[in-house]
Parts: C-alpha cells; structure tokens; sequence
C-alpha cells in the first residue's frame, strides 16, 4: 500500500517533492535530486511535460524514481492524451507499481515550447478522476471488466488563493467527489486563504498537502507574477525577498515560517525548491 | 457565419506558377465571405488589380449568391462558361466549402484564396469571434448558454482549471474565465449547477458529416456523393 496514504491515514504531516524528468535519455541529474529529496519526503511528484514543455514521460521517469527506492507520484494530465490513452498508462501505471497519482488538466500548449501542438483535453481532470475510480472498482470508462484491478491513491491539484474562491473550491470538492483522495495546491502565501480551503475540502473527506515555493530570488518572484498567470506573491513577502542581504538564506527561513504555518491548518506540505534541493531537509527541520 | 481570412499571396502565386497559370477566373461568395470583406464584390476588384499589376491576366470574376450551393454554383460556371475557357486556373474567394463546391462544378484547376477559420458569431460590424464548435452534443443547455467546449481555450468541460486569477483566464489574461460566467450568469438566474458534465460524445461529430432530408434519413459518415 501507498506509504504516503499510510501516513496520511496515521495522522502524520506529510511532505512531497517534485523532481522533473529530463529533456533527452540521461537520467543521472534526475536521480541526484531524487537522491537529494528522497529522504525528506514521503513521496515524490514526478512531473508530466510540465508547463507543457518536453521532457520524458512521467510513466518511465515515476518507475525510475521507485527503483532508487523512493515512493513516486505519478502526474498525468490531460492534455497530451485522450481517454484511449490515459486509460491505457492508468494500467501500465499500476502494472509496474505506481500507486500514488496526481490527476491535473494540464498547460495550454500555446504556452510551452511546442506552441503549434494540439491540446487534447478529451476528458478534464474532474472526469479523469471519475475514470480512476471506476479502475479501482475494477472497470475501464465504458464499464467493461477489467482483468486485474488498479489500486490507485488518487489526488487532484487545487488553488486556495483564486478568486472568486467560490467558482474554484465548488471545482475542487467536485474533484474529491469524484475520487481525489488528497489534494496538493499551488503555491500558497496567505496562511489565511490556506486555512479556509483546508477546512473546506476536509469536510468532504480529503487531505491538504499545501504547496511550499522557494522564493530563491527576485529573478523567481518576477518569474512568478509576469510569467505564471494566477501565482502572485504578495508584497510583504516580495520585499522581503528583494531587501535579504542573502536571498536564499531568507527564502529557506521563509519556507521554514510556511511549514509551521502550514501545520497548524492542513496535513502536509509539497516542497516546490526550484533547484534549491539541498535547502529542503532544513526547511523541514 | 463562415469567418475566412485572406490567405498567404505568395502560396497562391505559387499555386499558379507551378501549373503554368497566365490567367485566372475569380469566384467570391454573396454570404460569408461578402460580410467579412474577405469575397465580396470590392475584394475581388482589388484581387483582380493585384493578379493584373503581377502580369496575370483575370479572365472574369463573379460573386454567385452562395458559393456553397451546389446549384447555385453550377449556374455561375454555366454563365461564365466563355471567360472560365480563356482561364487557366480559378481562384475562389471564399471558404473551403464554396472552394471544393467550385472544384466540382469545372474541369480547371481550382485554388483557394482565402483559409477559412471559424463559424463566428458577428459581435458588430467587422467584429467575429467563435462560440460555436459544432460539437453535436450541445452543452449549452447546462452552462447557461455559454459555451465551455469552444470559449475555454482547453475546451474544458468542468472548470476552471487551476490557473483562473481573478476571474480572468489563464490563457487569454485578458477575458473572463468562461467557468466564472458560466457559475455567475447561472447563480443570477436561480439555476442549480450540474454536478460534473460527462466527457463529450465525439462520435456525434464523426468526420464527415451527411444529412440527407430527401430519403428521410440522418446520416453521420461518408458524403452522399455527386
């Protein structure tokens, strides 16, 4: 069984960490940063051509991080495949002992580095979830048998600091109805915001790993609010970034006030180090 | 409406030049194409100025009632029978239906002008945009008649995806987020939210589509013939 589901079952304040595969077949800076984040975590988001730019399949790469003797989670999104194929890799998935997955909808192609792509989005993350839940009960998207069961602990992505919070968080309790056992937000700055869709989406049976981001520099929250539509860092927090002598020293204290926060109000942080892997172990410290 | 828009110039000329073109019929369309000024009347006078200025000769031109129209199209070729026999080539000015409904009613090559772009909705005068995707299995009767299949750039059904701000969508920063309008408009309305629309029916928009009215029968594949 998932450890992350264990613990998460136990009561514990879980922590997750993100490694991207790579552009091309050499695997090794991947594996160092599994390496890096591994023992922190309790499980590892392996990303699935995020911001819609190439990188080797998250199918290959979670299987990769598993045999280095870390628990992976599994990210599909919607956009590059249609119900054929998702349901396809749901099985591989599960075949080769992936048993955490995160079901997101995906970045528009027109913002990634093959912007003439064709978005597939045939199923929406909401209906991806339903699919997954039917493979658990042991039937494929038009209810056939399946020979062999999936076993998934499922998850979906939310964003607590959206607004209007209503049109969002009536998406999201929809996605936890729809089978999403945990659910990991975006980056969150207003422990405030955190807490309210915390509460939210507990009430209907979920557990909240609340995103932690390393504001490294005034380079990444520029990067943040020009480049991320709907990720803005608040200014108090801006200025304590662009004012730090040490930028990353302030981050990693940043982080470190985040998770204590974060522990009052949900169930486990996601540690987004943007290459900052060796800071996380003192961040959870 | 079909909204066309002008295509590459030096695609056509090169359509032209392979076969040897020296002169060329030109078709508009009365519908479409005439209301976005892309096939009306004035945009192939000035077509016709252009090719003449580039040494092709324009052997004629007509902008027939509906390009589309089978009949209707037949009529205008039947017409222009004299000027078409002087062409080389015809290039219509009008959207890919008019385009291969002109293709069957002559025997000479034939070319588009224009790339046809989206059935469009005219806001005003010269203002278009798509709000209709044709999908077959029309949605609008639960999104309070705004449409998430063709005004969410992902096409998303169940929204909004994780990068709404503020209201406004992720990929066009500019515009509303179509799930926000489509939650608001039917909150001012006192209507209930489905639940979870089901993912879409594509085999309702199989490739080629047919209805035939004649034999009383709908047909979803394969044309009906000439």
């Amino acid at each position: 069984m998932s450890k992350l589901a264990e613990a998460l079952g136990r009561g514990e304040f879980v922590v997750t960490g993100e490694v991207s595969p790579p552009l091309g077949t050499d695997v090794t800076a991947m594996l160092a940063s599994v390496a890096t984040l591994g023992p922190s975590c309790h499980a590892l988001n392996v990303t699935d051509n995020q911001g819609a730019t190439l990188h080797m399949a998250s199918l290959a790469a979670a299987r990769l991080v598993l045999d280095a003797g870390h628990e992976p989670i599994f990210q599909q999104t919607c956009r590059d495949r249609n119900r054929l194929a998702l349901q396809s890799d749901l099985l591989a998935a599960w075949a080769i002992g992936l048993e955490n997955l995160l079901v997101v909808t995906g970045d528009d192609p027109r913002g990634g580095d093959h912007p003439e792509a064709k978005g597939v989005f045939d199923l929406d993350s909401t209906q991806l979830l339903e699919v997954v839940s039917g493979m658990n009960e042991g039937r494929d998207m038009i209810g056939r048998e399946l020979t062999g069961k999936t076993g998934f602990f499922a998850g979906a992505a939310a964003f607590p600091e959206a607004e209007p919070y209503e049109a969002q968080i009536v998406r999201a309790k929809r996605k936890v109805a729809a089978g999403a056992r945990f659910v990991q937000t975006q980056a969150v700055f207003d422990m405030d915001k955190l807490a309210r869709a915390s509460r939210d989406l507990r009430a209907e049976g979920a557990s909240v790993i609340a995103g932690i981001l390393l504001l490294k520099s005034p380079r990444v929250v520029d990067f943040i609010n020009n480049k991320l539509a709907g990720l803005m860092v608040p200014t108090h927090i801006e200025q304590r970034v662009r004012k730090a002598t040490d930028p990353v020293s302030e981050a990693i204290e940043l982080a470190r006030e985040q998770v204590a926060a974060c522990r009052e109000v949900c169930d486990g942080v996601h540690i987004m180090p943007l290459g900052l892997d060796s800071a996380v172990a003192e961040i959870l410290r | 409406m079909i909204i066309t828009r002008p295509r590459d110039w030096s695609r056509i000329k090169a359509n032209l030049a392979e076969i040897g073109a020296r002169s060329v019929f030109l078709v508009g369309c009365g519908q479409c194409a005439t209301v976005a000024h892309t096939g009306g009347e004035q945009e192939l006078l000035e077509a016709k100025a252009r090719f003449e200025s580039e040494g092709i000769a324009v052997a004629g031109w007509a902008v027939g009632e509906v390009a589309c129209h089978l009949g209707g199209t037949r009529l205008t070729t039947r017409k222009h029978h004299g000027e078409l026999d002087e062409a080389d080539a015809i290039v219509v000015l009008a959207c890919g239906a008019g385009v291969q409904t002109v293709a069957d009613s002559t025997s000479k090559p034939v070319f588009p002008g224009l790339d046809s772009v989206f059935l469009g909705n005219v806001i005003r005068h010269g203002v278009f945009e798509e709000r209709c995707q044709m999908c077959g299995d029309c949605v609008l009767d639960l999104t309070a008649g705004i449409c998430p299949v063709t005004t969410c750039p992902k096409g998303l059904l169940n929204g909004p995806c994780g990068g709404m701000w503020e209201g406004k969508c992720e990929v066009l920063t500019d515009r509303d987020c179509t799930h926000v309008r489509i939650q608001r408009r039917l909150a001012e309305q006192g209507r209930r939210q489905t639940d979870v629309l089901p993912p879409k029916d594509y085999s309702k928009k199989l490739k080629p589509g047919a209805i035939n009215l004649r034999d009383g029968r709908t047909t979803r594949s394969g044309g009906e013939g000439r």
